[in-house]
């Protein structure tokens, strides 16, 4: 189909590498991508445009790191700062200090309210909790059969009641029963299932705004359609001033939707994305993670994760000189095994670069270290190392009995584990210069370090 | 053809849906009347305004720029005068877009029932839409089955029966769970033996990206195949004007599995413009033929490309 957002964006940057600093000028084209996307993506065009100018502040002035291309820095910052717009994972409600907790559902016609007050109360259920449903939906043909159908298919409580006229006074009864009845059958939350209604219908968005004051609910939540195009924002934001919502659940995000709607609603609402729906079964409810939807967003999943290694990675530029350094033999100081292991560190997995080499020889002896090897110890080398002059860094074999004890006293160490990092220094050096001069030299040095 | 039946319903249908599709003034098409007052010469910011409008109106980036590039080509060749004479040329466009010839339903054979399938992914309208079409058919003296083949989704019998009630029209139906095909079957057997002018066919809403709900589908459509010739003759896909790009795969699988004909976009009577139907009929041809504007029996009009495209701007 088409080339997506990543390949594009590395085209744009084809000249940028190395070049310094993120610009106006260089990252335009990159910003043209970016918008097309997220309209694509169906993100409104108002928000995009926020979104946008926002990300180019960001952007301008950033040195280009080594570790990543530029697309891939500003994917990065993209990544970012939509993750930072749509929240933390917020897969919680908020529950009453005094028993029943409500929670009032609202939304569009059709987005799934009904389906996702089913899907709640088994997730309350399985929680721990005694659910209760009710729906004041008197409105739609079969409404309130269709949840009395879902109650009993996740096995929650429902209050049923009488209808009589389909007004709002009998919703706001219904609802006011129900409560009772909550209290009466010891449920500790209470789910309200609504009529789908328009933002713009101000006889129903009253009726919303007296069910919130009649029920004093500590969650309302809207329930969006994750297929929904620019309109979005206009019922996000209606929806919101009317009743200051708490939540939004996004239905419908097993398809194949890329979910725009997600920043455009939080964008003016606010309110966090609490869960996503993912199916029409009651248990396909899941939270909601702002990096997942951003990758679908943009339309690259696959880039992001990409991003999060590189980002751990080690700097290009130090690990060709190092590498280069080493396999000459001689260059390769105390001062450079320190910042290979602070690398090392930054990257999380010694294991990684030692899988590099082969496992057999010298070699197999230095993957017993990698292994044994964990964040306090190379700490504990980072600041014995530091404790040397850096002329001791430079010419190992100065370092005596007397000078070991110096830097044991300056580092808070042991003679002991001196000794035992000098040893260890002592075989990766020459396991480097072998290497160097072995016949595989060549081809171990086109392998490729981490991060190269 | 059941939309040749409303040309005598409602003399007035063309306001209601004007007044429907406009309801509410926003500020983009405030801020391009702005730019269609004051600047007599056609600018970047023309454009970028125009853009604005349609991609805000679910058009999406393809087509709202395939659609200003032709325009903005005529206005570099200077034979735009002004911004009116552009925004009017812009209209032609849409309309030329979406009045081009699509596929036609199927000619039903004399003496046979017509039946009309309805299709969509989940919560787009259809049951409702059904109801407000038999609504027009019963108007208009036709004899009406409904069949309830979405047999999955919670209470969707019930509804389509009320439906029925409401409209005076019997509905077939099978216990919940049971299989959609075989009550397409019964229900197409009972037209027949009926002579009934008209089966609707409900099928409950399915994501397009499911091959397995969709070859349900397909399986459907041979069932009706094998007992009334040429049958499904018209199959709708029920379009929410709320979708944005989505709707355009929706609109292609739909249409590969169940050989959509026509295309109604519901829930207009809100604040979204349904610009993502242009898409769809630019690059599948597919008609829109009604539109939805309430959740009412009487809330279903036939599709006006003018007002629609008017709508557009407004
Ligand atoms: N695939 C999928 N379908 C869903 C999801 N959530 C809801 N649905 C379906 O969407 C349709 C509408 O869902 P409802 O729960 O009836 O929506 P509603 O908001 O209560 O609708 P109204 O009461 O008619 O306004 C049904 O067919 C549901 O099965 C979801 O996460 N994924
Ligand atoms: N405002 C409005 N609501 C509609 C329209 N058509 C359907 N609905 C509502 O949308 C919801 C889903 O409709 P339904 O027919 O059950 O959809 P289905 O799941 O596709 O069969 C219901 O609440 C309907 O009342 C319309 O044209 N305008
Ligand atoms: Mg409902
Ligand atoms: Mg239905």
């Amino acid at each position: 189909m088409f080339e997506n957002l990543t390949e594009k964006l590395q085209r744009t940057f084809k000249n940028l590498r190395g070049q310094g600093k993120l610009t106006e000028e260089n990252i335009g084209e990159a910003m043209r991508e970016l918008r097309l996307a997220m309209l694509e993506a169906d993100v409104n065009f108002k928000v995009v445009k926020d979104l946008i100018e926002h990300i180019r502040e960001k952007a301008v002035g950033q040195e280009v790191m080594t570790a990543l291309s530029p697309g891939e820095q500003v994917i990065k910052i993209v990544r970012d700062e939509l993750v930072n717009l749509l929240g933390q994972d917020t897969a919680r409600l908020k529950f009453a200090s005094q028993p029943p907790t409500v929670v009032l559902m609202a939304g569009l016609q059709g987005s799934g309210k009904t389906t996702t007050s089913g899907k709640l109360a088994h997730w309350l259920k399985k929680g721990g909790h005694r659910p209760m449903l009710v729906s004041v939906d008197v409105y739609r043909p079969a409404a309130r059969e269709q949840l009395k159908v879902v109650a009993k298919a996740v096995g929650a409580n429902i209050y049923e009641g009488e209808v009589g006229d389909a007004n709002t006074a009998t919703v706001e009864r219904l609802a006011k029963e129900a409560r009772r009845e909550a209290v009466n059958s010891g449920c500790d939350v209470l789910v309200v299932d609504t009529a789908g209604r328009l933002h713009i219908d101000e006889q129903l968005m009253e009726e919303m705004q007296s069910l919130k004051s009649l029920l004093n609910p500590q969650e309302i939540l809207f329930v969006a359609d994750a297929m929904t195009g620019q309109d979005a924002v206009k019922s996000a934001d209606e929806f919101h001033k009317k009743l200051s919502l708490t939540g939004v659940v996004l239905t419908k995000m097993d398809g194949d939707a890329r979910g725009g709607a997600a920043l455009s609603i939080r964008h003016v609402t606010g309110a966090p994305i609490k869960f996503i729906g993912i199916g029409e079964k009651y248990d396909a409810l899941e939270p909601f993670h702002p990096d997942r939807i951003v990758g679908r967003i943009l339309g690259m999943g696959d880039i992001l994760s990409l991003i999060e290694k590189a980002e751990a990675t080690v700097d290009k530029k130090k690990a060709e000189q190092f590498a280069q350094k080493a396999l000459a033999g001689d260059g390769f100081s105390l001062g450079d095994f320190r910042d290979q292991l602070l690398q090392v560190k930054k990257m999380g997995s010694l294991q990684s670069l030692i899988g590099m080499l082969p496992k057999i020889g010298p070699f197999s002896n230095l993957k017993n270290v990698a292994d044994k090897v964990d964040e306090k110890e190379i700490s504990r080398v980072e600041a014995i190392i530091n404790s040397m002059t850096p002329h001791e860094r430079d010419h190992h074999e100065v370092i005596n009995g007397s000078r070991r004890k110096r830097i044991a006293r300056g580092s808070g160490t042991t003679i002991h584990e001196v000794n035992q990092l000098l040893r260890q220094y002592a075989q990766m050096r020459k396991m480097f210069k072998d290497m160097g001069k072995a016949s595989f030299a060549r081809k171990l040095a086109g392998m490729k370090l981490p991060g190269m | 053809m059941i939309q040749t039946l409303f040309g005598s319903v409602e003399p007035g249908f063309l306001d209601r849906m004007k007044e429907a599709v406009t309801r509410t003034r926003e500020n983009l098409s405030e801020r391009l009347e702005d730019v269609v007052s004051f600047h007599k010469e056609i600018d970047r910011a023309t454009l970028d305004d125009l853009e604005a409008t349609l991609i805000g109106a679910d058009l999406g980036t393809t087509t709202t720029h395939e659609v200003l590039d032709k325009l903005r080509e005529k206005a570099d060749r200077k034979q735009i005068k002004d911004v009116g004479e552009l925004k009017r040329l812009l209209k032609e466009e849409l309309l030329a877009i979406l009045t081009q010839g699509g596929p036609q339903p199927v000619q039903k054979v004399e003496g046979e029932p017509e039946v009309i399938v309805v299709v969509g992914v989940n919560g787009t309208g259809k049951t409702t839409t059904i109801g407000k079409l038999a609504n027009v058919l019963r108007a208009d003296g036709k004899s009406v089955l409904l069949c309830a083949a979405d047999t999955f989704r919670a209470a969707a019998i019930e509804q389509l029966e009320i439906w029925g009630t409401r409209t005076g029209t019997e509905v077939i139906k099978t216990r919940p769970g049971g299989d959609p095909a075989a009550v397409l079957f019964d229900a197409l057997q009972a037209a027949k033996a009926r002579h009934a002018d008209y089966v609707i066919v409900d099928t409950a809403g399915r994501l397009h990206t499911k091959a397995n709900l969709m070859a349900e589908l397909e399986k459907m459509r041979r069932t009706a195949q094998r007992i009334i010739p040429g049958a499904p003759h018209e199959t709708l896909l029920i379009m929410d004007a709320t979708t944005g790009q989505n709707g355009l795969q929706q609109a292609r699988l739909f249409t590969q599995s169940s050989g959509v004909t026509g295309i109604v976009l519901t829930k207009l009577d809100g604040t979204a413009k349904g610009g993502v139907v242009v898409a769809i009929t630019r690059e599948l041809g597919l008609p829109v033929r009604y539109v939805g504007v309430g959740e009412k029996a009487g809330d279903l009009l036939p599709f006006d490309p003018q007002s629609f495209v008017d709508s557009l701007f407004e």
